[in-house]
């Protein structure tokens, strides 16, 4: 019943299905009614300026945010269900780690609480590059460091569902390489991933595109589409054409 | 909002919780140096100030039981009020964890904490201090723990109001003062004005400095220490629950 929510594109059961999702803060509409869906396996990119809802629509999707209206499905179970957590993997912009414990200590203790094993907590660490850094106290490590713990966290208990909310924020470009290598590793052994970011540059590696502005979705499809759509080479020169479509085309 | 059974207790997540909270102080050095070394100081102190056995045998094992309580509040609502803005709260609840999970976890380590606080003060006080203590060693750990919980507890609830750490310490006069003047520590509350006795009558802190004094007076654990003891437990639970009910998984 529940798979017929959402579109039929990505077969019957997408990661990720959302049906008119709207969501106001402080009385505020920040969503204005969203549809779409994630579709298993693929790197989905969530990407628009800051301020334009990324972040609202993430917390839908993992189910921490309260929300007007709508449905969010994630791998069949409504956003936010008990039987989602351990997996969904989310991790939030601002890091959320112990900055009083050592990376490890804090894997560690996250791993417990998803009944992971123990070696878990190693092998994410490893993951994101910070073998080296391992025993060092998460409030020491450099800001770059600091967001790959956070991430190292959220990939624990290997998640079906990864919700990461600028994932590449502040790395050098080298770094955001090998995460997005990473990220194409882990959609290759089939997990679903839903990453926001604000650099365009980075949109041309997902397989699918969100494009978002002020709490509307722009348009919704691989970067070559988006190119063939607007004409342009540069993913950055094609959101462009596609606000000026947007504002001079009644809704 | 939440569809999960709301009083689900995982023991491993909750034990797995209380070791992180103890790891997190031991990193801190000197919070653990401050928590144990500040009460039994205070203890010297009072038995010098007084200068004398009798009176240093009626107030120190009721301070010895207000310690435990008065720290433990301040630490576990700052505490907590870390978690929520660190966002280490919300992440917590996108795990498979209980909220019952998260407080048992920081009533546990707290409570741990609180024994070993309460155990060095009383063992100075009982052998280098000279303290006459008529009731036995267990009943005032007993009682001395129960306090620990209840601030850990009313801290936990506490924590809920404050946005800022200013905030929240500022909890501490407001939660803890009007107790402290009621509990009949400085006035016995039978002598007090009808209505502040009434006051102090549903104030919990006034339960365990009752229950102290009886620790200190009499030999056997008679029925009135039994249902201070009782009270204590139950207020220490109702907060628990009240705290947990703050906590949400979804915000706006």
């Amino acid at each position: 019943m529940m798979s017929s929510t959402g579109s039929g594109r990505a077969g019957p059961d997408p990661a990720v299905a959302v049906r008119d999702l709207r969501v106001e803060r402080g009385g505020r509409p920040v969503l204005h009614g969203l549809d779409f869906a994630v579709p298993r396996g693929s790197v989905v990119g969530l990407l628009g300026p800051s301020g334009c809802g990324k972040t609202t629509l993430m917390r839908c999707v993992v189910g921490v945010q309260i929300v007007k209206g709508g449905e969010v499905t994630v791998l069949g179970e409504p956003a936010g269900s008990a039987g989602l957590r351990r997996r969904v993997g989310y991790a939030t912009q601002s890091p959320a780690l112990y900055a009083d414990l050592t990376v490890r200590e804090n894997t560690r203790y996250f791993a417990a609480v998803l009944g992971a094993p123990r070696s878990d907590a190693d092998r994410v660490i490893g993951e994101v590059g910070l073998g080296r850094a391992r025993d060092q106290l998460v409030g020491t490590l450099s800001g770059g460091q600091f967001s790959r713990a956070n991430l190292a966290a959220a990939l624990l208990g290997a998640p079906e569902l990864l919700v990461l909310d600028e994932p590449t924020v502040g790395l050098d470009p080298v770094l955001r390489q090998e995460l997005w290598e990473l990220f194409r590793e882990l959609a290759d052994r089939g997990t679903t991933l839903l990453v926001s970011s604000h650099v365009m540059d980075e949109a041309g590696r997902t397989d699918r595109l969100l494009l978002m502005r002020e709490g509307r979705i722009l348009a919704d499809g691989s970067p070559e589409a988006l190119r063939a759509r607007t004409g342009e080479r540069d993913l950055e020169a094609a959101f462009l054409h596609l606000i000026a479509e947007t504002a001079g085309s009644p809704a | 909002m939440s569809r999960s059974i709301p009083l689900s207790i995982s023991p491993s997540i909750t034990l797995a919780t209380t070791r992180r909270i103890l790891r997190q102080l031991r990193h801190d050095h000197r919070t653990i140096g401050l928590m144990v070394g500040v009460p039994t100081l205070l203890m010297i102190l009072l038995r010098y100030v007084f200068d004398g056995p009798g009176a240093f045998d009626r107030i120190g094992p009721m301070l010895l039981g207000l310690f435990p309580f008065v720290i433990m509040f301040v630490v576990t609502s700052v505490g907590t009020l870390r978690e929520r803005t660190s966002g280490t709260l919300e992440r917590l609840m996108t795990l498979p964890m209980g909220k019952l999970d998260l407080l048992l976890g920081y009533a546990l380590a707290f409570g741990l904490l609180a024994l070993v606080q309460v155990g060095v003060a009383l063992g100075v006080s009982l052998t280098w201090l000279d303290l006459d203590l008529t009731g036995s060693v267990w009943s005032l750990l007993l009682v001395a723990l129960l306090n620990a919980l209840l601030g850990v507890a009313l801290g936990l609830l506490a924590s809920a109001f404050a946005r800022t750490e200013f905030q929240a310490v500022q909890f501490m006069p407001a939660f803890v003062l009007p107790q402290l003047l009621l509990c009949g520590l400085l006035v016995p509350r039978e002598k007090m004005a009808g209505w502040l006795e009434a006051i102090s009558n549903v104030l919990p802190l006034s339960y365990a400095m009752d229950a102290m004094r009886r620790v200190t007076a009499e030999a056997e654990f008679g029925g009135a220490l039994a249902r201070d003891v009782a009270v204590i437990a139950g207020c220490v639970l109702l907060s628990l629950l009240l705290g947990a009910a703050t906590l949400r998984r979804r915000t706006g």
